[in-house]
């Protein structure tokens, strides 16, 4: 620790200078960095603030509490029917028994036309259904009075959650005066009330958004998921394996290389195009119909697999390998007993996000009949359905007020389960990969 | 080994051979086409498949033009039976349907749609005549005798009873067959209006009236009426034109604008004195008549009082309906099925 007097050049001015402006470098970097992450977190806050704000009033839909007396004359059955009976009913039937009951509640009088229609303007068209399910549960209501939510008409339903004034002219309203009149009568008797929106998720397609539901889309994409995991893991994988480990390294290999990862990039309307041309007009596999959208889905997700899996077999170190074959076993048992096991937290992860793209999509299936408006439940993948992304895009076209909430309520709906499927990609990853 | 290679070449084989073998038959009808009728649409075919036995329709939506030409792509089970329309099926299309083989084409029509322009509401009310419409839109106008650019910018250029508020209208796109209607009954009648036009030759008058100028103040939109209500949201001085049940859904947000001094509702343009309106279609297969269960049913139930009538489940969704003369019409060309090819 001699002093020479002499100032080293590390502590000279100028290398301080120096020093100086590599660190407001660097903090500048960091505060472009941080800076574009919130950015995106706060276009991301927006996102989910305005589709939940939205989407919530979605999961609950207005519904009357009314005094129905189901007698059975107005049914048009004899006393003691049995539930068969009561099945075969028409609906017609059903909806005028609820219409009477609100009309002597309101105290309209039978025949009292204008009053009769615009009182019909306060419940929903499904309510048939609603009477219908309560007394083939139980007969022996039959002849008594019971006290029945029913479902409110969708034009009411915007009012009793407030997204409509009811200070606006009646002019500018979706119901008129004497209609908002009898809404406050029942409101202030404690017979409105917001319940849970069970359609929503039991239901399909309906012109009323009251009766609408995802129920359709949801089976129509878990049919078309079933049908890409199936064929998209076994194909995509088995070419993966190919291509990596036993193909001979040549040019056609390597056109075949570029061309996979072009068809990757291939917008997803093409496949539609190509599943059109294929499975529908050639393979007479019927429209509207999960097995072919899930075939096109399957196309449009091999790419993305194949490519997953071979960057999972490339990660494996070759002295696994080479181990195998060093003690005698066979290239294929070496690939399969000791390669492909480690690589497939890796190709799993692949797969996952392949499917959460696919389940996302909705432009392959236009050209395949499968934006649709589906309203019977699909017994198999033969039978028409649709997909969830599509009910989205089809609600937000429809004029009604109350699609607007339910276009919400399903993206949300969807964004569950692909937060769902990412996060089971990133546990899978996190829990069995391994690093050599 | 070997047998095993076999056996996997075979179920290759048999996958790719039994698909084209397997003919399946079909259970529900397939309708495709409008965005207009697909409101009118899904109501007949959810009722269809509640009130009957028969399972309910598939609906699938896309533009008029789409769904004829789905329809024109031949015969079978995977063909679609039904092809709604907000515009009549041109030459051109029947032609397309008879070279794939489709013949015995059967015209429905069920009603009428009118066509409205709005504003959003707070904004000023406009008073059109086609005129109006036509001096803002054109792409070449007539000044002082000649043909020239349109240099119309506010609303007050065009008519001076109107506000200096500047021009912007959201107009239906190509693939809509409302453009088709906007053109004929509201360009159309507005230029006729100008001498120098009605001298010009056919072409040139096809032209000078149907043409629309590209300086972005008429914007195409070819997305549903929510994307227009979207934009008048986002640009209060935009006028949009809509469909009348679209605005009625919606009368919270826009005002309609009278044509010809008509204020546009259910009276007016059924009894057709409010000049824009259009019928509305669609079209069967006969040759799936016998084939696909339900097909004749499902029309028949179409055009019922309970669905098209005055106080029928349409109206409630915004259909105008016939006069009551047209509608037993409607049904008595159903029942004699007359086809148009």
């Amino acid at each position: 620790m001699t002093d020479t007097g002499k100032t080293p050049y590390f502590l000279s001015e100028r290398a301080q200078k120096l020093v100086r402006k590599r660190y407001a470098a660097e903090r500048r970097f960091r505060f472009y960095g941080l800076a574009m992450i919130i950015l995106a977190l706060a276009f991301l806050a927006v996102l989910f603030y305005t589709i939940i704000s939205q989407g919530i009033s979605g999961f609950v839909v207005t519904n009357i509490r009314l005094p129905v007396t189901f007698t059975a004359e107005a049914l048009g059955v004899e006393p003691g029917a049995t539930a068969e009976d009561l099945k075969g009913v028409s609906g017609f039937k059903y909806t005028k028994l609820a219409r009477r009951s609100l009309n002597d509640y309101l105290g309209i009088p039978k025949g009292d036309t204008e009053d009769e229609r615009l009182s019909r303007g306060l419940l929903s068209n499904g309510v048939d259904v609603q009477l219908r399910k309560i007394l083939v549960n139980d007969p022996t209501l039959l002849g008594s009075t019971v006290e029945v939510w029913l479902l409110a008409h969708g034009s009411v339903d915007p009012f009793v959650k407030g997204q409509i004034s009811r200070d606006l002219p009646e002019n500018r309203r979706l119901i008129n005066d004497q209609q908002m009149a009898w809404l406050e009568k029942l409101e202030h008797d404690g017979r409105v009330d917001l319940r849970f929106n069970s359609n929503l998720f039991t239901e399909g397609a309906s012109a009323d958004p009251e009766l609408a539901g995802v129920g359709v889309a949801l089976l129509g994409s878990f049919f078309m998921m079933v049908l890409v995991v199936l064929l998209a893991l076994p194909l995509g994988v088995g070419a993966a394996l190919y291509l990596e480990e036993f193909a001979p390294k040549n040019r056609f290999t390597d056109l075949v290389e570029v061309n996979i990862n072009n068809l990757a990039a291939v917008p997803s309307i093409v496949f539609g195009i190509l599943g059109l041309a294929v499975f529908i007009n050639y393979a007479h596999l019927p429209r509207s119909a999960p097995i072919v959208g899930g075939l096109v889905l399957t196309l449009m997700t091999l790419p993305t697999v194949i490519i997953a899996t071979r960057a999972a077999i490339r990660a494996v170190p070759p002295s696994i390998k080479e181990a195998a074959l060093g003690v005698g076993a066979s290239k294929m048992q070496a690939v399969f007993h000791h390669v492909l096991p480690l690589a497939m937290p890796g190709i799993l992860t692949g797969l996952i996000i392949g499917l959460a793209q696919a389940m996302g999509e909705t432009a392959p299936l236009i050209m395949v009949g499968m934006v649709a408006a589906v309203f019977d439940f699909p017994g198999s993948p033969m039978d028409p359905a649709t997909a969830l992304p599509v009910q989205i895009y089809i609600w937000s076209g429809l004029p009604e007020r109350g699609f607007v909430a339910l276009t919400s309520a399903a993206i949300m709906i969807l964004l569950a389960f692909l937060l769902t499927m990412n996060a089971t990609a990133v546990i899978l990853r996190k829990r069995f990969e391994r690093r050599w | 080994m070997l047998k095993k290679t076999l056996i996997g070449l075979a179920t290759i084989a048999a996958v790719g051979a039994a698909a084209p073998g397997a003919v399946y038959a079909r259970d529900q009808i397939q309708i495709a086409g409008s965005s207009t009728v697909l409101p009118f649409a899904t109501v007949v075919a959810e009722q269809f498949g509640k009130q009957t036995k028969h399972p309910a329709p598939v609906v699938e939506s896309g533009g008029s033009s789409a769904g004829l030409k789905k329809f024109c792509e031949g015969v079978g089970p995977n063909y679609i039976d039904i092809a709604d329309a907000s515009r009549a099926i041109k030459d051109s299309e029947v032609k397309a349907c008879h070279e794939a083989g489709v013949k015995g084409i059967i015209e429905v029509k069920f009603g009428y749609d009118g066509i409205v322009f709005a504003s959003a509401v707070g904004h000023p009310n406009f008073k059109f005549t086609p005129k109006d419409i036509y001096l803002a839109l054109a792409a070449e106008v007539p000044v002082n005798g000649k043909m020239v650019a349109n240099p119309n910018k506010t609303w007050k250029d065009v008519n001076p009873a109107f506000p200096a508020q500047k021009i912007t209208m959201y107009i239906p796109g190509e693939k809509h067959g409302t453009r088709e209607v906007f053109e004929e009954k509201v360009l159309n009648t507005g230029c006729e209006e100008f001498d120098i036009i009605k001298k010009m030759d056919k072409d040139a008058q096809k032209k000078a009236c149907m043409q629309i100028r590209k300086d972005g103040v008429a914007v195409d939109i070819d997305g549903d009426y929510t994307e227009t209500l979207a934009r008048i949201k986002s640009n209060p001085e935009g006028i949009g034109v809509f469909g009348l049940s679209f605005y009625e859904q919606n009368v919270d947000k826009i005002q309609v604008a009278t044509v010809n001094g008509i204020k546009p509702n259910v009276e007016t343009i059924g009894d057709g004195t409010y000049p824009v309106s259009r019928p509305l279609y669609f079209y069967v297969k006969k040759q799936h008549l016998g084939a696909i269960p339900g097909l004749k049913d499902y029309v028949t139930f179409f055009l019922s009082e309970d669905m098209i009538g005055d106080d029928g489940m349409l109206a409630e969704k915004g259909l105008i309906p016939a006069p009551e003369k047209q509608r037993e019409q409607f049904r008595a060309n159903w029942q004699a099925m007359k086809t148009i090819d």
